[in-house]
């Protein structure tokens, strides 16, 4: 009920924004709606939009993936930390725009090229997130299962999994919204299809209603996948709590 | 089954770089069937012993034999549970072969009935112990390990879960050791009294109680009680072995 209303509120305060700056700079969102409808009649709209998204699970997974075993190493092994940081530092603070380019030249302007910067770009912060989850798991916990003298993947279910579970959730959300934000620069840059050539289309022509339509469908699935996605996920998490913060 | 303990010494390192010694010196040994009582002062040097035991911590000077392969059963001082899984599924962790009737059954001693269901971080400290128990006992341990079981209890419930404890370990072959300060608690669950000294932690005395511990009547509880009192006031720290 409160999303229905601040949602209310956005449309309320973007057709005001648009009676006062007028069509050319903002149009209102029933011609927005319109161009929407028009770009999914034509079919457009689904293929870009299920472009990106592809591009963004691809990316999402393996970045996940590779950033949890790297940081749940870095968090255990002292030589893995000491050997992997430098290398962390300088892929946290190096620009995703260098990425990509660099990406694009070395291998060409391929999908490839585009999944794999986008996964780079998002791994440190992952690497970084798990390696602090595997610092912070419990030893006494540890002990517990070296007494009772777990079988391997039982301890790695029941002892290191959920304690890692909460990190990894984080390293999900942050690097999803990462991912959503460079996919459209590795689209706006090398790629034929997706939300981001779309918006590079529509930035070359001024066209300001296909330009918002097409970030606004791409709000709301990113908006659906939250909701029905990462958010359960959480919840079910930390369902052992007693009272989940 | 024979554990043979005999450890020379014990020291860490402390954050700072100072050397602290922890145990100077403890040798015993246990037979199958046989409950051993570490009773000492708080921070002498009994939990350090017990991890060197159960082999967590293989940094000492000395020995430990264990039975080979043994299954360890280990009541931490805190309850160690995993507070995201239920408490049966806690216990069946720690205890994949145990069947449904002996779950039924220890949890049916232990009070825990009710409880199969519910997280860790619902329950009191004494249900919690329990639950701890509950899975030292499923693994049918040939070393049962015992921390403090009783600590931080108040005293009609340390006096329910101590005789939760004897019922437990009645009719089962296997070596037990248990850590406690309470003298009354060693007498009534021990068959072996081990006195240690302040730390750095030796054995002062190593006294037997030759009455099975089901035929122990009050009065010789209180005698017992009363003789091992006398030996922690009266000693001086010269090891007085019996």
């Amino acid at each position: 009920m409160a999303r229905l209303l601040s949602f209310v509120v956005f449309l309320a305060i973007w057709w005001i924004a648009a009676l006062f700056a007028g069509d050319a700079k903002l149009p209102p969102p029933d011609a927005v709606l319109a161009v929407m409808i028009a770009e999914a009649r034509s079919g457009d709209l689904f293929l870009h939009l299920g472009a990106t998204l592809a591009r963004v699970t691809l990316a999402f997974t393996l970045a996940m993936a590779l950033g949890t075993a790297i940081g749940y190493m870095m968090g255990r092994v002292r030589l893995a930390d000491r050997l992997g940081d430098p290398w962390l530092i300088l892929l946290l603070n190096l620009p995703a725009l260098v990425v990509i380019v660099l990406a694009y030249i070395w291998a060409g302007l391929t999908e490839v090229a585009a999944i794999a910067a986008i996964a780079i770009n998002k791994l440190p912060t992952a690497v970084v997130t798990l390696r602090e989850g595997a610092r912070a798991l419990d030893a006494a916990l540890d002990e517990m299962a070296s007494v009772f003298a777990l079988p391997r993947w039982s301890r790695f279910r029941h002892v290191v999994l959920p304690q890692l579970s909460p990190y990894v959730a984080a390293a999900a959300r942050s690097g999803l919204s990462l991912v959503w934000k460079i996919v459209l620069v590795a689209e706006l840059l090398g790629r034929p299809n997706g939300v981001g050539f779309e918006i590079g289309v529509a930035f070359q022509l001024f066209d300001i209603p296909l330009l918002l339509a097409y970030s606004l469908s791409f709000a709301a699935i990113v908006l659906l996948i939250e909701t029905l996605l990462v958010q359960p996920f959480e919840a079910r998490a930390s369902r052992w709590r007693p009272r989940a913060a | 089954m024979r554990l043979e303990v005999d450890i020379t010494s014990k020291t860490f390192m402390s954050a700072a770089g100072e050397q602290h010694d922890v145990i100077a010196g403890a040798a015993f040994s246990l037979n199958a069937g046989e409950a051993g009582v570490l009773v000492g002062p708080s921070g002498c040097g009994k939990s350090t012993m017990l991890r060197i035991i159960s082999g967590l911590d293989h940094d000492f000077q000395g020995r430990v034999s264990r039975p080979a392969g043994a299954r360890i059963g280990f009541v931490f001082q805190e309850p160690r549970l995993l507070p995201w899984r239920s408490v049966e599924e806690n216990v069946h962790i720690a205890a994949p072969a145990a069947d449904e009737a002996k779950l039924a059954a220890l949890f049916e001693i232990l009070e825990l009935k009710a409880h199969r269901n519910h997280f860790p971080g619902e329950l009191s400290l004494g249900l919690a112990r329990r639950v701890a128990l509950a899975r030292a006992f499923a693994v049918e341990p040939e070393l049962l390990i015992l921390d403090e079981p009783l600590a931080s209890l108040d005293v009609a419930l340390a006096g329910r879960l101590r005789d939760e404890i004897a019922v437990l370990m009645q009719g089962r072959s296997m070596i037990a050791l248990l850590v406690t300060h309470d003298v009354d608690d060693a007498v009534r669950l021990g068959d072996r009294v081990l006195l240690l000294s302040p730390r750095p932690a030796r054995i002062l005395a190593d006294l037997p109680i030759r009455t099975p511990r089901s035929a122990r009547g009050e009065a010789e509880i209180a005698a017992i009680r009363a003789d091992i009192m006398r030996r922690i006031n009266g000693c001086s720290g010269q090891p007085d072995a019996t």
